[in-house]
């Protein structure tokens, strides 16, 4: 007999935003189990920082409901966010905090147990320990997004959020990020959502993927069948395949 | 409302504070030269005038107590924009931060910068110049509670502009309490006011005050009834600029313009 599958970290339902006649996210569903990373893929202007915006509360939808954990983020939001982490290449952390203090201060709003050990290990983890007493806007720009990568591992999140979490690292630091998530993941503690341009990346880590465009959900599976099932050599093309379709039947309407 | 959420705005702010003197600077130095120059010129009206008027409580005084009321006002918007500079909405509200702690978290660190400011200035003035607000004893305490009180809901209200009009509206903001001041009848009685500015007079709390320290320094008994207006007021006006801060705050979360100071746009 299968054994239930355990509730969904993220599930998302409908969800819609509008800003005036542009609807940038329309009727999108999905769900994000424990242990699972889902990859968030589309061109640029297809909806996906509207979405993760939308999940991390900072953007509130115009429809649709975000439950994380079990927990409707319009209800309980403060609740819903306290398992949620998130690291984005544009939401760098403040430059004038030294590496430790944004950590602290962060750890302090996620109310972290033990919160000196948790930083001291994550230091260590994301190899920041010489860096600690360094201003965050002094780092280099991988430094920054290891800093931020720490930040988002402090409350031990049930979702993290990635936006393009390795867009600005080096192959060999980006490979080491990817197997630590993975490696985080693998517990079976967390779910991630992951957006990133890069394909090859998407392939390496995500267990499912969907492609985003117009705001609206086009594909959706297994990046590493789905070329296959499509007629695509690769990953990348079946992206310009699906960007390009979405741009025509954009163009027809 | 959650304490460690709460200290963690505070801790943030003191972080910056004890790396950064140029920050420090501005909570002592810029007072004492207020103190220094307007007790000079108090010394020198003493001087020359023959009315038998003592100008250093009259006006020393002011000066103190409206610096008091402006600073409130600035390091509580300072402290937002620490975060607006460093484009860090988006990192502290994908937590599980709440605005009012947020707005809480401004305020102490607002509370606790102008009273060190304030400190410092009874310091000097009475050191450099002899003016002793301790003489007034606790009866100087409910005059500056209104103005403490009318200073956070101006430092409030700023706040709001900011998170809605966006860095910019800096320069809209530091000028509000220079805009005020001549209504508030800081230097002279409101009665020399014409009658249109009376009126305005009328519905700004820092005019009782500085109504009530004249007559107190004319030696008279403290206007309690004409002060409890004042504070009345301002706190009317505190929940009306928290209100304000509130609904400001759902219609960034709901145009997105809290995540536009970082992300890319969203239109």
């Amino acid at each position: 007999m299968d054994s239930p599958s355990p509730p969904a970290v993220l599930r998302v339902e409908r969800l819609a935003k509008s800003f005036g006649d542009l609807q940038a996210v329309d009727g999108v569903s999905f769900h994000v189990a424990p242990g699972e990373i889902v990859g968030l893929v589309g061109p640029n202007g297809a909806g996906k920082t509207t979405t993760i915006n939308m999940i991390l509360g900072v953007l509130e939808p115009s429809a649709g409901r975000i439950e994380i954990e079990g927990v409707d983020l319009a209800v309980d939001r403060s609740r819903a966010l306290s398992s949620t982490n998130f690291a984005a290449v544009y939401a760098p952390l403040p430059g004038n905090l030294t590496v430790e203090q944004n950590l602290r201060v962060f750890g302090m709003l996620y109310a972290v147990d033990n919160l000196s050990a948790r930083v001291e290990r994550l230091l260590a983890v994301y190899d920041l320990l010489r860096y600690r007493r360094t201003k965050a806007g002094l780092l280099s720009s991988g430094e920054q997004t290891r800093l931020s990568l720490a930040k988002a591992m402090l409350n031990r999140p049930r979702l993290l959020l990635l936006d393009e979490p390795t867009a600005s690292i080096d192959p060999s630091n980006a490979r080491d990020i990817r197997a630590g998530i993975a490696k985080f993941v693998d517990s079976g503690h967390c779910g991630v959502l992951w957006t990133s341009h890069n394909m090859y990346e998407v392939q390496a880590v995500c267990d499912r993927v969907l492609f985003l465009s117009h705001g609206r959900i086009v594909l959706e599976g297994d990046p590493k069948t789905l070329p296959e099932e499509h007629g695509a050599a690769s990953l990348d093309d079946l992206f310009v395949n699906v960007a390009q379709e979405a741009l025509h039947a954009g163009g027809a309407t | 409302m959650n304490r460690s959420r709460v200290g963690a705005i505070v801790l943030r702010i003191l972080y910056l504070y004890r790396g950064s003197p140029q920050r420090v600077f501005p909570i002592f130095v810029f007072v004492a030269v207020d103190i220094v120059l307007w007790g000079f010129l108090t010394r020198y009206l003493n001087s020359v005038s023959r009315a038998d008027f003592n100008f250093v409580p009259a006006l020393l005084g002011a000066v103190l107590l409206w610096d008091f009321l402006t600073r409130v006002m600035q390091q509580l918007t300072m402290a937002l924009f620490e975060d607006v500079w460093t484009r860090n909405f988006l990192n502290f509200f994908a937590t599980p931060l709440r605005v009012s702690e947020y707005l809480a978290g401004l305020l102490i660190v607002a509370v606790t910068t102008s009273l060190l400011s304030l400190v410092a200035m009874l310091a000097l003035a009475q050191i450099a110049f002899g003016l002793s607000f301790f003489a007034y004893g606790v009866a100087l305490a409910p005059f500056l509670m209104v103005l403490f009180v009318t200073g956070i809901a101006l430092g409030v209200t700023a706040s709001a502009l900011v998170l809605r009009l966006g860095p910019a509206s800096e320069w809209l903001i530091w000028p509000i309490p220079m805009l005020i001041s001549p209504f508030a009848g800081v230097f002279y009685p409101i009665a020399v006011l014409p009658r249109w500015m009376q009126a305005v007079a009328m519905v700004l709390p820092p005019s009782y005050v500085f109504e009530g320290m004249r007559a107190v320094v004319a030696g008279n008994p403290p206007p309690w009834d004409r002060l409890a207006i004042g504070g009345g007021l301002a706190l009317v006006y505190l929940v009306l600029a928290c209100l304000f801060f509130f609904a400001v705050y759902r219609s960034v979360i709901r145009t997105g313009l809290i995540a536009r100071y970082s992300a890319e746009t969203v239109s």
